[in-house]
């Protein structure tokens, strides 16, 4: 039990901060974006789980030899008012903290679930008012307005993208059919669901570098992947001429990325240092254009079952130590 | 009959186009004129369309924020709370803004590029 709870608390920072810090800077990411996507689930899961089990494993210590055992004496205590005697300060407070830091979790993660779907319901309603079906089909839809701007609003049947008439002049067809994969793969490979439980991961946890980081990460990278997506149907000039196109403004117009007011756009770039959308999307145009310009192999199947392997283990891990020593005890 | 998600559209684009608030009688009366145009026929369509329809599209956009009404005067006179104008800068700055978890609200086809950034692209475009 002991040495659980420090091996899990071990895990833990280790999880929270080299680690994620380490993955950020690697560039095997953008090769295989994908695995990567999976290494960040890994870690931010295996992350919470260890943090949770180590406070609980080593609160439990006194009452019970495994977690199991520990969790029944916990029970007794509660439910039938069992001697609570056993149990020292920093006991109970490893398990108070378990416990609020489960529920924090769990209510945050159902708090930006709301807030998100009243955000979406709100716009889709200004959306049903002011924009236009289009012809490209009954999930498209087009809005009047100059700058060019594409992006694509999540709701189950309801999913629509959203083309600005700006848009629609910039572009070429072939262009345009870019525009449109890329915006429908967020759709169907459900990309919204990735970023709501990293998105509450660091609203929750904001101060721990691991949220932070995760939440670019898996920003950056789901681009990646439609972007590869597009790459099937599409031609590489043409997916970067459409990235071009839309992130400077229509071709020959000097004004910045969207023909918006000038204060707007500077509240948009200086954006605070937390916040995404700012520094942190410019990082992620910059990489996914230098990744279309000088396209690298994906990684090596050896390679990739490695990174594979380590994320099972990751989840794995955590999971026996806190659950196998009650099997066998 | 045409859907209510219509009949809420065409409300609207009747309420930002004219200047001043209307009644519910009114506005019927315009949406029948606007079919009967459109249809270049009786427009039978316009003549269905009962007043309470129009209120009841009018109280749903009143309970989505989008409309307002007159309380001194009666019959009750509605107007749009804001511009056309202005709900799609609404819609936009949702889009373009940089509220933390705005990129789980909508996915953007290219995030917000600094000056730099937005040069080096358009030199590749003169390029290609």
């Amino acid at each position: 039990m002991f040495w659980t709870s420090y091996f899990l608390a071990v895990l833990a920072i280790v999880l929270a901060w080299p680690v994620p810090i380490l993955l950020s800077r690697a560039h095997w990411t953008a090769q295989s974006p994908f695995t990567a996507m999976l290494l960040w689930q890994a870690i931010a899961l295996a992350g919470g789980l260890s943090m949770i089990g180590a406070m609980l494993v080593y609160g439990l210590e006194p009452v019970g030899d495994n977690l199991l055992a520990g969790l029944k004496a916990l029970a007794g205590m509660v439910f039938i008012n069992a001697p609570t005697t056993e149990l020292g300060f920093w006991h109970i407070f490893a398990l108070s903290a378990a416990a609020l830091l489960t529920a924090h979790l769990v209510f945050t993660l159902l708090l930006t679930y709301y807030k998100i779907q009243r955000q979406r319901r709100r716009h889709r309603e200004l959306l049903d008012l002011l924009a236009s079906p289009s012809a490209d089909g009954p999930g498209t839809m087009v809005i009047n307005l100059d700058s060019p701007v594409a992006y694509c609003l999540p709701g189950g049947a309801r999913s629509v993208t959203v083309l600005s008439d700006g848009l629609m002049a910039a572009l070429e067809p072939a262009e345009l059919r870019a525009v449109l994969i890329h915006e429908n793969a967020h759709l169907s490979q459900r990309h919204h669901l990735l970023l709501w439980a990293f998105a509450a991961w660091r609203q929750a946890l904001p101060w721990l570098p691991t949220t932070r980081l995760a939440q670019e990460a898996v920003s950056s990278l789901i681009e990646m992947l439609a972007d590869d997506v597009a790459l099937r149907t599409e031609s590489r000039a043409t997916l970067i001429r459409a990235i071009a196109i839309v992130a400077s403004g229509s071709p020959g117009t000097p004004a910045g990325p969207m023909a918006f007011s000038q204060p707007e756009l500077n509240d948009i770039d200086s954006g605070q240092p937390g916040a995404t959308g700012g520094a942190g999307s410019a990082r992620t145009t910059a990489s996914r254009v230098s990744r279309l310009l000088s396209p690298q192999p994906p990684l090596p199947k050896g390679l990739r079952a490695v990174v594979l392997a380590v994320c099972l283990l990751l989840l794995a891990l955590p999971t026996a130590l806190l659950i196998v020593p009650g099997l066998l005890g | 009959m045409a859907s209510l998600g219509e009949l809420e559209r065409a409300v609207m684009d009747l309420l930002w186009a004219g200047q001043e608030a209307a009644t519910a009688n009114t506005l019927r009366d315009r949406l029948a004129q606007s079919t009967r145009s459109e249809d270049g026929s009786a427009g039978h369509e316009g003549k269905d369309l009962a007043v309470t329809t129009v209120l009841t599209v009018l109280s749903r956009l009143e309970r989505k924020g989008l409309v307002e009404r007159e309380r001194g005067t009666r019959p009750h006179r509605y107007q749009a709370v804001s511009s056309r104008a202005d709900h799609t800068a609404e819609l936009m700055h949702e889009v373009l803004g940089s509220a933390p978890d705005r990129e789980a609200v909508l996915a953007r086809f290219i995030g917000s590029v600094t000056d730099t950034e937005a040069e080096t692209l358009r030199k590749l475009l003169g390029r290609s």
